[in-house]
């Protein structure tokens, strides 16, 4: 399977360098510091507003993660080892999708402590927590999703995370029109907006609908990485 | 046959960088792929290792089209592109093993895998360093070495000793002619003796276009038939005319005043059999023809095209006009 040989390597690599390290160390610090000013100073055994502040963190975190996934292998001239070895591009782009997939995944994992730490102390309502950790997992799966995409367009990692960046900044914008939009317009805003749904599971609602919306996003911008990697050496 | 391209042409935007060029590559052989910067040499390179498709023609590695099969065509090819393509945060050892895995090694074979190619290309001193830290010739072994896992049929080396020093280049010419002994082989370059020392066979491009296609031996041939010289002279140009029509043995010369530094400036072509410069000098000197500079000059790429093409395209008359022809 070359999709395990891509992925194994891309892992290895982030935590070659610090930057694994760094980027979950972030994440955890100001979810962590949320988490225990919330908690204390509201004395609510609740998990939701962390869940709202590790995804808009995770905004700022996510094209950092990914920017170089594909940008990286045009500049250094790996990808011509890659695609000329006997490797399909689906294999190759997800092996990279699922490896950084798993460092943000990780964090989630050890974020787990602050339910523990809830259930040590008190008794929390787990429904929404469970909720809230897939809405967290989806929505961080989507912005990777997106993040791989940007790395696809040029060879230039930080133009990568800028352009990353700019779609994820879109999508959130788009969500705050819905408060502005009445009637259709609202609808349709509605339905596309990333935040609207997770909205939903950080309040406790899990619905098939959501979570296939977001499957969606995710398969959308891996196959559009797949097209754009395949076309350009068309070019 | 190994390689077999047909009609292939490359476009990018609107400059057309590969020009209609068709040859083969049998089974065993070593051929070079000879011509300045800018030629077509690594585009052409990067069609037959299906890193990007043809803008029109075909393409077959061991019987597989590199676009239909790729696959397939893919599993006999090791390339080593212009720049080695390297994971620069990881050790040797690790990145061999997994371009093992790349490659289809199973499993059982890896370690023994990557045993063989680091010996074959010399890396067992560096095998276990990171290779950011690596100098720029054990990075191109390790290019190299990446290139054979897998015992490829077929290897497509990109101007492999470009940018590393004497001595680099003479370590990685005897591997790839050791090399030479297990696979087909074809490398580009466009340093001309590299063609000599290590092709059986020259394919010559020029601006997209597959100028000739000759053995080593010929080629060598006709650039051996005369041997160069330079020389900066002071005194007159007609007495340096007659002074060398007077030598037995020269087949051309050329000469042009350099005002600069108040000389002649001459080129001299001689027959290949003769050491003529004793006899130049005492014959300059006689005539009170004083050398300043004398040396002996290497043929250019260009000069080759030049001469490989003659019979066709150059018209002798216009070569007329600059070079006097000798007694
Ligand atoms: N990606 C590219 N986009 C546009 N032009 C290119 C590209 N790659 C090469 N060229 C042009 O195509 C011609 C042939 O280049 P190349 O195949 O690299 O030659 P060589 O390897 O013989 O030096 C050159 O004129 C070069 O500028
Ligand atoms: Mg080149």
């Amino acid at each position: 399977m070359k999709m395990l040989t891509i992925y194994k390597r891309e892992l290895k690599s982030y935590f070659l360098s610090p930057l694994a390290y760094v980027l979950v160390g972030f994440l955890l610090l100001i979810s962590g510091y949320f988490f225990a000013t919330f908690v204390l100073s509201t004395q609510y055994a609740l998990m939701s507003p962390v869940f709202g502040n590790m995804v808009f963190v995770f905004m700022f975190v996510s094209p950092i993660l990914t920017m170089r996934l594909i940008s990286e292998e045009m500049k250094n001239g790996t990808d011509q080892l890659l695609m000329t070895s006997p490797l399909r591009i689906t294999d190759m782009v997800l092996g990279k999708y699922f490896a950084a997939l798993t460092v943000y995944t990780l964090s989630l994992v050890i974020s787990l402590i602050y339910p523990l730490y809830l259930k040590i102390y008190s008794k929390p309502d787990f429904g929404p927590i469970l909720t809230g950790y897939i809405g967290t997992f989806l929505m961080g799966a989507a912005f990777i999703a997106i993040g791989i995409f940007a790395s696809s367009l040029t060879e230039n990692q930080l133009i990568a995370g800028v352009i990353g960046f700019s779609i994820l900044l879109l999508f959130w914008i788009i969500s705050w029109l819905g408060d502005v939009f009445q009637g259709t317009a609202k609808n349709i805003v509605d339905n596309i907006s990333l935040l609207q749904r997770f909205n939903n599971f950080q309040n406790g609602v899990l619905s098939l609908n959501d979570v296939v919306f977001y499957l969606s996003v995710i398969i959308f911008f891996v196959f559009v990485t797949i097209m754009v990697v395949d076309k350009r050496r068309w070019s | 046959m190994m390689i077999e391209v047909n009609n292939v042409t490359k476009v990018y935007g609107n400059r057309k960088a590969v020009d209609n060029i068709s040859f083969s590559v049998d089974s065993g052989e070593i051929v070079g792929f000879l011509g300045p910067n800018g030629a077509g040499k690594s585009s052409t390179m990067k069609m037959i290792t299906g890193f990007m498709p043809p803008t029109s023609g075909t393409i077959k590695i061991a019987g597989y089209d590199i676009i239909e099969d790729s696959i397939k065509a893919k599993k006999h090819i090791g390339y080593l592109p212009e720049v080695p393509p390297l994971y620069l945060d990881m050790t040797v050892e690790a990145y061999l093993a997994f371009v093992c895995e790349l490659k289809e090694v199973p499993n059982d074979k890896k370690k023994s895998t990557v045993d063989k190619v680091i010996n074959e290309v010399g890396l067992k001193d560096v095998r276990k360093r990171i290779i950011k830290n690596l100098s720029k010739g054990y990075k191109q072994r390790v290019g190299l070495a990446q290139a054979i896992i897998g015992d490829p049929d077929v290897l497509v080396l990109d101007e492999p000793t470009v940018g590393l020093d004497p001595k680099q280049i003479k370590e990685i010419r005897d591997i790839i002619k050791e090399l030479g002994k297990k696979h087909t082989i074809i490398l580009s370059t466009h340093i001309l003796p590299e063609v000599s020392m290590i092709c059986d066979r020259v394919i010559i491009i020029n601006k997209g276009k597959i100028v000739a296609v000759d053995s080593t031996e010929n080629l060598t041939d006709t650039i051996g038939k005369s041997k160069r010289y330079f020389l900066k002279v002071i005194g007159s140009v007609e007495k340096i005319s007659t002074t060398l029509k007077g030598i037995n043995g020269i087949k051309n010369f050329k000469s042009k005043t350099d005002s600069k530094e108040n000389c002649i400036d001459v080129d001299v072509e001689t027959d290949v059999d003769h050491d003529l410069r004793k006899e130049i000098f005492f014959s300059f000197a006689k005539q009170n023809l004083a050398i300043i500079e004398f040396r002996p000059v290497n043929y250019s790429l260009e000069e080759v095209f030049l001469q490989l093409t003659t019979d066709e395209e150059v018209n002798d008359n216009e070569n007329a006009d600059n070079i006097q022809k000798g007694a």
